[in-house]
């Protein structure tokens, strides 16, 4: 066991996988000399060289579709898109194509392709270096999404993205990069993709994150528990296909939900899950399903008062954690 | 005999005769008499289908059709230059022409037009020329109705090649309209930086459904842009079997040897509306094809080939009759056919017993 930030279980991940497998590259922005712009390919260009580890134009679209191709002619790549920001030119590659790669063929092609693609708010990116993004690729069949909030699951659910025959978006959360470290064995494992995880046990309420803000849900749990609240802490680490069965164990034993992201509320995760909760345990409900997410503005403000305003907090969340559990 | 024809080819790249020639690279071998007879027959099925579905369509029976007409010789020279089992076709909507060249039948073309079980790109789920021809039979590859997004993806395949070192060319098609798109740009920039084994062949008939050229680009020539990405730019009259054929051959010479991508560019007419969806005369003057047909290039292959002594009237009658009945056949057999019953409605969309597979 070795102690390892989040950015470094995913350099770890890429460079034990790129050893493993001779058809893994990656590609992006960046990402050779420089080392990508947070550093998760550093080093890599010396060790695999230019043709397995390749700088691109700055054209998310071709990132996108030459990834793609790649992907359905034998090879594994991993394409990072710099910002999630930055994605939109590519998503006609990924949600109009690759997505539909193995269904529109009939199985003839299949697209095993991972896009990393840093995400998530509260490192002063201001509109365009903060966007929570993961909603819309959540919500395309034919996708995996997955979205790792510590060094350990990073690490083993981007060796899985890349084992994966589908493609898969994966998410990482820029402010977890450097701020969050966690034990992560040596050597190889994985994590399934498609498998929540309880990350911390309790009896009175049930509160489902992801990314960032479960860490915050984490805090805010620690603080309840002082006050004689046991609130259960679930990390859906996999946005698409959800693990539903992990969510609805969990509901029926605590009778109480809430549903905490980063992302706005309207059409996010946190709606999905509500539904999915009301549609299959809706008699062991004591309470509505609570919702906690970013405020309905375009995106998080630059400003850092007016950026703390958008970001969810453990202080925040421990309020709402209270007044669920007073319901 | 066939030398005339290729007059018609021109360097877009720099008329730089001096860089020019040279990045042309070498030719492929000439065709024979009995070459651009096969080529001959693959033309007058392709169009006696072609008319068959068009009918079809308008029958209520085929729901939509882009027609290839006009489009035959730029398509059939195009494959006669490269290798149906070792190279790599990343298709668009208007190849009905490519497809039989490449081996595809007209009854599993008609199966995609009538959207019948069997369809063999995907299995009629999606619009006809769509999908993808098992890999151990044909590399065809078409998996969008976006335009110019196949051209990344090329780029990505010719990449994959030439990671694993395989001797192996990828075309890209698309149509001048697809030339707009941002992907293009970006497809042909990063190929030409990689110089990857790939040919960007662009089939422009001068209309992007009802925009004319002249409000698509302020050039002349498409292949003219090859030269901004440091790349050989042939225009070659589409019209013009053998003209494509030597332009799309000295391009995959320039792939093979590790030279990197050309673009190809064929000009051609659009016969017929855009697709059967489309009303060609709320846009099109009259006297835009006047003078056109007589230019169709299957008489004008013919009259070459009556020249020659390589035709005669019989052969050609035995040549027009058994493609009309080939089509027949293939008519009869797909109207039998039935619909895809939607018991593998759930499947391939994961991998199976993957999370999410609902197979």
């Amino acid at each position: 066991m070795a102690e390892m930030t989040v950015i470094e279980a995913v350099r770890e991940a890429l460079r034990e996988e790129m050893v493993r497998d001779p058809v893994v590259f990656t590609m992006g922005e960046d990402i050779g000399a420089r080392g990508g712009v947070f550093l998760a390919t550093e080093g890599l260009l010396d060790q695999f060289g230019p043709e397995r580890v390749i700088d691109t134009p700055l054209a998310e679209a071709a990132i996108g579709g030459i990834a793609l191709g790649a992907a359905v002619n034998g090879m594994r790549p991993v394409a990072e898109i710099e910002f999630g920001d930055f994605i939109w030119p590519a998503v006609n590659q990924i949600i109009g194509e690759a997505a539909r790669v193995r269904y529109g063929t009939q199985g003839r092609r299949t697209a095993p392709l991972v896009l990393r693609v840093p995400y998530g708010g509260g490192v002063r990116g201001g509109l365009f270096h903060s966007q929570s993004i993961e909603v819309a690729f959540s919500h395309q069949p034919g996708l995996k999404v997955v979205a790792p909030a510590t060094p350990y699951d990073a690490k083993g659910l981007l060796k899985s993205a890349i084992r994966d025959d589908d493609p898969v978006i994966f998410f990482e959360h820029k402010r977890t990069y450097r701020l969050v470290k966690g034990d992560v064995p040596e050597g190889d494992y994985t994590i399934p993709i498609g498998k929540a995880d309880v990350k911390r046990t309790g009896s009175d309420l049930t509160v489902v994150s992801y990314g960032l803000v479960l860490h915050y849900c984490l805090e805010a749990a620690a603080t309840l528990a002082a006050e004689g609240i046991d609130v259960e802490v679930i990390d859906l680490r996999t946005l698409r296909p959800l693990d539903t069965d992990t969510v609805l164990e969990s509901v029926r034993k605590t009778s109480k939900a809430m549903v905490v992201h980063e992302d706005t509320k309207a059409g996010g995760i946190g709606g999905e899950i509500a539904a999915v909760i009301a549609e299959e345990v809706f008699e062991d409900l004591d309470a509505p399903v609570k919702r906690v997410a970013g405020p309905e503005v375009p995106a998080m403000p630059f400003s850092p008062l007016l950026e703390a305003e958008f970001m969810p907090s453990a202080e925040k969340i421990a309020a709402e954690m209270r007044e669920l559990a007073a319901y | 005999m066939l030398s005339e024809q290729s007059s018609s080819t021109k360097l877009g790249h720099s008329d730089n005769e001096s860089t020019g020639a040279h990045k042309h690279g070498v030719g492929p071998p000439p065709l024979t008499d009995a070459d651009l007879l096969e080529m001959y027959r693959t033309m007058v099925l392709s169009r006696t289908l072609d008319q068959r579905i068009w009918q079809m369509n308008r029958q209520g029976r085929a729901a939509i059709v882009a027609s290839a007409q006009g489009h035959e010789a730029a398509q059939v020279g195009a494959i006669r230059a490269l290798d149906p089992e070792r190279d790599r076709f990343y298709i668009y909507y208007r190849e009905l022409t490519t497809m039989l060249a490449l081996g595809i039948t007209p009854l599993e073309l008609l199966l995609g037009f009538l959207a019948k079980e069997g369809e063999p790109l995907s299995g009629a789920r999606q619009f006809p020329l769509h999908g993808a021809i098992d890999r151990d039979r044909r590399d065809i590859v078409s998996f969008s109705n976006v335009v110019a997004t196949q051209l990344p993806q090329a780029v990505g395949v010719a990449l994959a090649d030439k990671m694993r070192g395989e001797q192996r060319v990828t075309v890209a098609y698309f149509g001048d309209g697809a030339s707009s798109m941002g992907e293009t740009h970006e497809a042909m920039n990063f190929a030409s930086i990689h110089r990857l084994p790939i040919i960007f062949f662009c089939e422009n008939n001068k209309y992007a459904i009802s925009v004319p050229i002249s409000q698509q680009m302020n050039i002349e020539s498409i292949a003219t842009r090859a030269s901004a990405y440091g790349m050989p730019g042939i225009e070659v009259n589409g019209f013009d079997p053998v003209a494509v054929y030597e332009a799309v051959g000295a391009a995959a010479n320039l792939a093979l040897s590790g030279q990197g991508p050309t673009l190809v560019e064929a000009v051609v007419e659009r016969f017929l509306p855009h697709t059967s969806d489309d009303d060609d005369t709320r846009y099109r003057p009259p006297e835009d094809l006047e003078g056109i047909r007589d230019l169709d290039p299957i008489p004008a292959t013919e009259k070459i080939l009556r020249a020659s002594g390589t035709l005669d009237d019989a052969l050609d009658e035995e040549i027009k009759s058994l493609a009309q009945k080939i089509v027949n056949q293939a008519t009869e057999d797909a109207e039998n056919a039935p619909f895809p019953e939607p018991q593998d409605f759930y499947e391939q969309v994961y991998a199976p017993g993957s999370p999410g597979d609902q197979s």
